[in-house]
């Protein structure tokens, strides 16, 4: 996995605003057989951007050159679903580093953070406004600014706090990783095991 | 504060992080072979082994074909994966009941049935249905892959502590209504992301005298609302259901866990976020009409209308409709259906066999039918011969296959095709879930008993 530090971004968006997206839609069961983390861009979306014989469905918003970014902007609850970590993987090596909405599933949540991939929670509002935006100008841009913690429309200005533990926000902007953190406490895990058998 | 769920998480807390997650100490790690290659990769590439490979059991279930079993794989990707599992738990010195093991099943199906889900546990497993075992007493949760990396590389997760939610379902069950429908009610009451963020515990008389499979069902669906988790605390059903099992602790070990046990619930003085109390009494047999599982109807009603939908909701809505063909205010009783699924970590256990066998016995499947019917584990399946229900199932024109995941997510061979509707005991109606373009509506074994033998969309009141 790429541990890639996260600071500030500003780009484009791909807008796909349907509420409940669930981990099938994001990589379906069937692509989930591999036993590495890569190439999982080729999937992501692959029953919207795909049709059976494998030919673009030019209607989804992928296949519009229009479209293109490191932002994906989606309706609330994002994600629900199956816990599969190969949704962050293909949201990942496709090359989104940010994913906004108004309400994440938990599980899969962490699984974006994971895999440095920032999770953004907006206000209903701000996520109505921005479709709106990307509506009317395909090339709209967003600022993520993570050390300040802020998402900023830049077409209308408007501008929302996030939030992120600071921890997390540490491990993202440092390219560190859970597992890193855990082998360094290895002596308080040593230390509940002798707890309980006291 | 001082819930069943309070209780459990605090006992298990290694260190609480700066402005950041809890630490929190696991107990049990369930791996399958969909998604843990990748974990136990991350361990070789940083040249380190399980901390407590005791704590960790590997079963392959997703994958497995649900026919000759005691052959190899025929799809080479899905023997690869299966294979990898095997030689991932080889190498780390961890328990394995391989394909066509008598040990073998659905994780879900197994863990409490070998009595290594226990009351008073912390379970993980990359597996949104992780959420099954709560039925016992324990938190359990499903979890990522890099999160199981970190439990196999130390015992331990990081999480934010989720909040505490108490589902009371009280009053007495009707005819012909199970926990499936319980389930699939709460869910359409509280949307498919109404519960994102919290930890569930059931509660209310109707769910302390479901038996343990009923829980087990129950808490399966936690995850299908958002939900991290479900749970029920222990009591005499649960006692009894694990005394005996070849895991479970014996002589003086189990009469000092039973006393531990008998402290697992939530006190007098426990404050929950959010709490909501249903009557058992409006539950009839339900069915899902849409795309998510909080899409669903009681057998007699309609599908809603456009107009009772909110207005950003509408583009989904309409979406799910379009797939699944049906028209937003329409009855569904008596629509034709083409397959049926009896099984899967949801609906895959001998209650669920015995329901299922109670409608068609001395009927027939209806022509036109093709119908999956796969036990949860080798355990359910002796079981099943033991009871008698094979034979059952035998005269009535089904077939009866061997353990898996199977049709609830379409891995192996057993798929519904493009555009055919499928009554399913599994757990979601996602697009594509049952194979691309199928057609799933959720409901319980005795609802598609009821359509296995009519070919149609049945109210199993009628049989029973």
């Amino acid at each position: 996995m790429k541990k890639e530090k996260f600071n500030i971004l500003t780009d484009s968006c791909i807008p796909i605003p349907l509420e409940n997206i669930d981990t099938d839609q994001i990589v379906p069961a069937r692509f989930l057989k591999a036993t590495t983390r890569e190439g999982f861009g080729d999937y992501l979306f692959r029953d919207w951007r795909f049709d059976k014989e494998g030919n673009k469905i030019e209607s989804f918003v992928m296949n519009n050159p229009a479209y293109s970014g490191k932002i994906l902007v989606a309706g609330k609850n994002f994600g629900c679903g199956s816990s599969r970590e190969h949704a962050a993987w293909a949201i990942a090596d496709y090359g989104f580093r940010v994913v906004v909405s108004s309400f994440f599933a938990d599980i899969h949540k962490n699984n974006e953070l994971n895999n440095f991939v920032l999770p953004v929670v907006v206000s209903e509002k701000f996520l109505k406004n921005l479709f709106e935006s990307i509506a009317n100008d395909p090339r709209t841009q967003v600022t993520v600014d993570l050390p300040n913690q802020t998402i900023t429309n830049n077409v209308t200005g408007e501008s929302e706090q996030f939030e992120i533990n600071g921890y997390k926000k540490h491990c993202l902007m440092n390219g560190l990783d859970d597992i890193d953190f855990l082998l360094d406490n290895k002596d308080k895990i040593e230390a509940w095991e002798q707890r309980q058998t006291e | 504060m001082n819930t069943l769920f309070d209780k459990i998480w605090d006992a298990h807390i290694v260190q609480k992080v700066d402005d950041g997650p809890t630490q929190l100490y696991i107990d049990r790690l369930y791996c399958h072979e969909v998604t843990s290659p990748q974990a136990f990769d991350e361990l070789r590439n940083r040249g380190i082994g399980c901390m407590r490979p005791e704590k960790i059991f590997c079963m392959p279930d997703h994958n497995i074909p649900t026919r000759n079993q005691d052959k190899p794989i025929e799809e080479p990707v899905s023997r690869h994966q299966v294979e990898t599992l095997v030689k991932n738990a080889e190498d780390f010195n961890l328990s394995l009941f391989g394909m066509n093991h008598p040990k073998n099943g659905i994780i879900h199906v197994v863990g409490p049935e070998l009595g290594l889900t226990l009351p008073g546990m912390t379970i993980v497993c990359g597996d949104s249905h992780t959420s099954t075992h709560g039925a016992m007493g324990a938190v359990a949760f499903g979890i990522g892959t890099s999160e199981v990396g970190m439990v196999m590389a130390s015992q331990c997760i990081l999480q934010q502590k989720p909040k505490n939610m108490r589902i009371s379902i009280n009053g007495t069950l009707g005819k012909g209504v199970t926990a499936k429908d319980v389930a699939l009610y709460i869910m359409s009451r509280m949307t498919t992301g109404g519960a994102t963020g919290y930890f569930v515990e059931y509660a209310g008389s109707a769910v302390r005298s479901m038996s343990m499979e009923s829980r087990l069902t129950l808490c399966n669906l936690s995850i299908e609302m958002g939900a991290r988790g479900g749970m029920v605390a222990p009591d005499e059903i649960t006692f009894e259901y694990i005394k005996g099992r070849e895991y479970a602790p014996k002589g003086e070990a189990w009469e000092k866990a039973v006393t531990y046990w008998r402290t697992l619930h939530s006190g007098d003085d426990a404050i929950f976020d959010k709490e909501y109390s249903f009557d058992a009494a409006d539950i009839e047999p339900r069915i899902t009409y849409g795309t998510n599982p909080g899409m669903g109807i009681g057998i007699s009603e309609a599908v809603p209308t456009m107009e009772s939908v909110d207005e950003a909701g509408r583009t989904s809505f309409k979406k799910s409709l379009e797939y699944m063909g049906f028209k937003a205010g329409e009855k569904l009783l008596g629509h034709p259906i083409e397959y049926v699924f009896l099984g899967s970590c949801t609906n895959g256990r001998i209650e669920d066999f015995r329901a299922f066998a109670q409608i068609v016995k001395g009927r027939h499947k209806a022509d036109g039918v093709t119908a999956i019917i796969v036990p949860g584990s080798w355990s359910v399946l002796r079981q099943i011969e033991a009871e008698g229900i094979d034979k059952i199932l035998e005269e009535a024109g089904f077939d009866l296959r061997q353990p898996g995941c199977s049709a609830c997510l379409a891995m192996n061979e057993d798929k519904v095709p493009t555009g055919k509707y499928c009554v399913s005991t599994s757990n979601r109606n996602f697009e594509g879930r049952q194979g691309p373009g199928a057609r799933t509506i959720l409901a319980s074994p005795f609802v598609a008993a009821a359509a296995a033998v009519t070919g149609r969309l049945t109210d199993p009141r009628d049989f029973l």
